[in-house]
């Protein structure tokens, strides 16, 4: 299977400290501000985030895990329905700032349905993307992220794959790959 | 696995292990859902079920109801005292009736066993059993499952006594179904006027003493005298009843351990189960009602969720 590396683990390194700087420029204390990880692949960028975050700054932000299988667009579309994730979330986001972190955004669907779910638990203040690869021109919403890590032009037939060490990977690696065909 | 090996819930007898298993992790992610500010999502916003109870249930048909409602669907409900069923029409053609309007699900109770394995041969809808007489009733099964996971953690190993009406409780057939698959131990107590013959073949143990049973173990799962299913005397009265099998403080104050008191409802107190021990910090009951909303939104999310 033909595999191109995009980002190695010392560029992931660099993008995660840059992205807590950003935060840090723009929320200032966190005082109103809380993070959200989308299930199952943003609560393990989070975490990392949240961690480091506390490192650089001394505050440990309000995180939690956010499921939006149930808010998803293609219910009954699909063969069978997605297995759903733990939604862990124990605090109200009413008229909170959110950031919102995935490590792969496509089409924005998955975005969009966890917006809907997050409205379960209040209205924000306002609402931020935060993602580490912006796959562009594939997307089916306007929706854009507000920090990324890299964009990429790829095709439908490929896969980003994101890799992380202490998930049992070598290294942290963020791949594009080709998608078997079945 | 994320699918269900099956397009109708008929009974317990009909699911895989990994069919309950995909229910009951799903029903963990709906009792998030149900606990949240905001308790509804959108999965079944083009989806319309029809809630058909040709027997009386007050707390079935609201908890699938509700769980309807929570998953965004359009709901309708039929009973059968008010409708044409009175003026003699058939199973079939009063189900066909509601389909033709468009209807994709049907939750129905009835008091002969096995029809809604009889409607899913001859409807095309997804079925859900919500009682058939004194068969099966997998969703309470499930939830009594959810119920007991949620409280010790774990079913396997674990020791289960049903006790009260076992010949005319479709509770109990599924529950030992669903708990065996499981993992389980459990037995059946009650008058032996009230244990179906051959219930051992189903690999349960029969006690017909109350404190022996409860002695046994961890959980006591306590059935109604099921009064409209008899048709002859099966114990003298239900005082004497009351007197042999009724679970009470005193009862419980005697075992050298803390066991967990379920019960279906409704609850007969003074009969089956004192107030002292419903209304007690062993009983789960409140628990098990909350559970069966999360239980039968994962069912309905799980069932609806399949193409075609």
């Amino acid at each position: 299977m033909q595999k191109r590396l995009i980002l190695d683990q010392g560029q992931i390194g660099i993008i995660l400290r840059r992205f807590c700087h950003q935060l840090i420029e723009n929320h200032d204390n966190f005082e109103n501000t809380v993070l959200l990880g989308l299930q199952p692949r943003g609560t393990i960028l989070l975490d990392k985030i949240v961690t480091l975050l506390e490192e650089i700054s001394g505050v440990k932000v309000p995180s939690g895990y956010l499921d939006a299988t149930f808010h998803r667009d293609d219910f009954r579309r699909r063969d069978f329905p997605l297995k759903a994730n733990e939604t862990k979330i124990d605090f109200l986001v009413e008229g909170k700032k959110v950031i919102l972190v995935d490590d792969v955004l496509y089409k924005g669907r998955s975005v969009r349905a966890a917006m809907d779910a997050m409205i379960a638990f209040g209205r924000p203040q306002k609402v931020e993307l935060m993602v580490l690869v912006d796959r562009i021109l594939t997307r089916d919403f306007p929706i854009m992220p507000d920090y990324f890590g890299i964009k990429v032009n790829t095709l439908e037939s490929q896969h980003v794959v994101v890799e992380w060490a202490d998930q049992g990977f070598e290294k942290d690696a963020i791949w594009i790959t080709e998608k078997v065909k079945s | 696995m994320s699918q269900l090996s099956t397009k109708h819930l008929l009974g317990i007898k009909n699911l895989t292990l990994d069919d309950v298993q995909l229910i009951l992790d799903t029903a963990s992610n709906f009792k998030e859902v149900i606990n949240r500010p905001i308790k509804k999502v959108p999965s079944l916003r083009d989806i319309t079920i029809a809630n058909v109870f040709f027997e009386n249930s007050t707390r079935t048909k609201l908890s699938f109801e509700l769980a309807e409602k929570r998953l965004s669907a359009d709901v309708v409900n039929f009973s059968s005292s008010s409708s044409s069923v009175k003026k003699g029409e058939s199973l079939v053609d009063t189900v066909n009736n509601i389909l033709s309007m468009k209807v994709d699900m049907v939750v129905m109770r009835h008091s002969s066993p096995g029809a809604p394995h009889f409607l899913s041969r001859n409807v095309k809808a997804n079925i859900i059993n919500a009682g058939d007489g004194t068969h099966e009733h997998p969703t309470q099964a499930l939830l009594d499952a959810f119920s007991i996971k949620e409280k010790l953690g774990e079913i396997a190993g674990k020791k289960i006594a049903i006790i009260g009406d076992i010949l005319h409780s479709r509770v109990a057939l599924s529950n030992i179904f669903c708990l065996k698959m499981l993992g389980a131990e459990v037995m059946v107590c009650g008058p032996i006027t009230l244990i179906p013959k051959y219930i051992t073949s189903l690999g349960v143990k029969v006690e017909l003493d109350v404190k022996k049973a409860l002695e046994w173990c961890d959980v006591a799962n306590v059935l109604r005298i099921q009064l409209e299913r008899q048709q002859i005397k099966y114990f003298p009265s239900l005082r004497e009843y009351s007197l042999y099998y009724g679970i009470n403080k005193r009862l419980l104050q005697q075992l050298n351990k803390e066991i967990v008191i379920m019960h279906p409802g409704p609850i007969n107190r003074g009969v089956e189960l004192n107030s002292d021990v419903a209304d007690s910090e062993h009983s789960i009951i409140l628990n098990q009602v909350e559970n069966g909303v999360a239980v039968r939104m994962a069912v309905l999310y799980l069932l609806a969720g399949q193409k075609g």
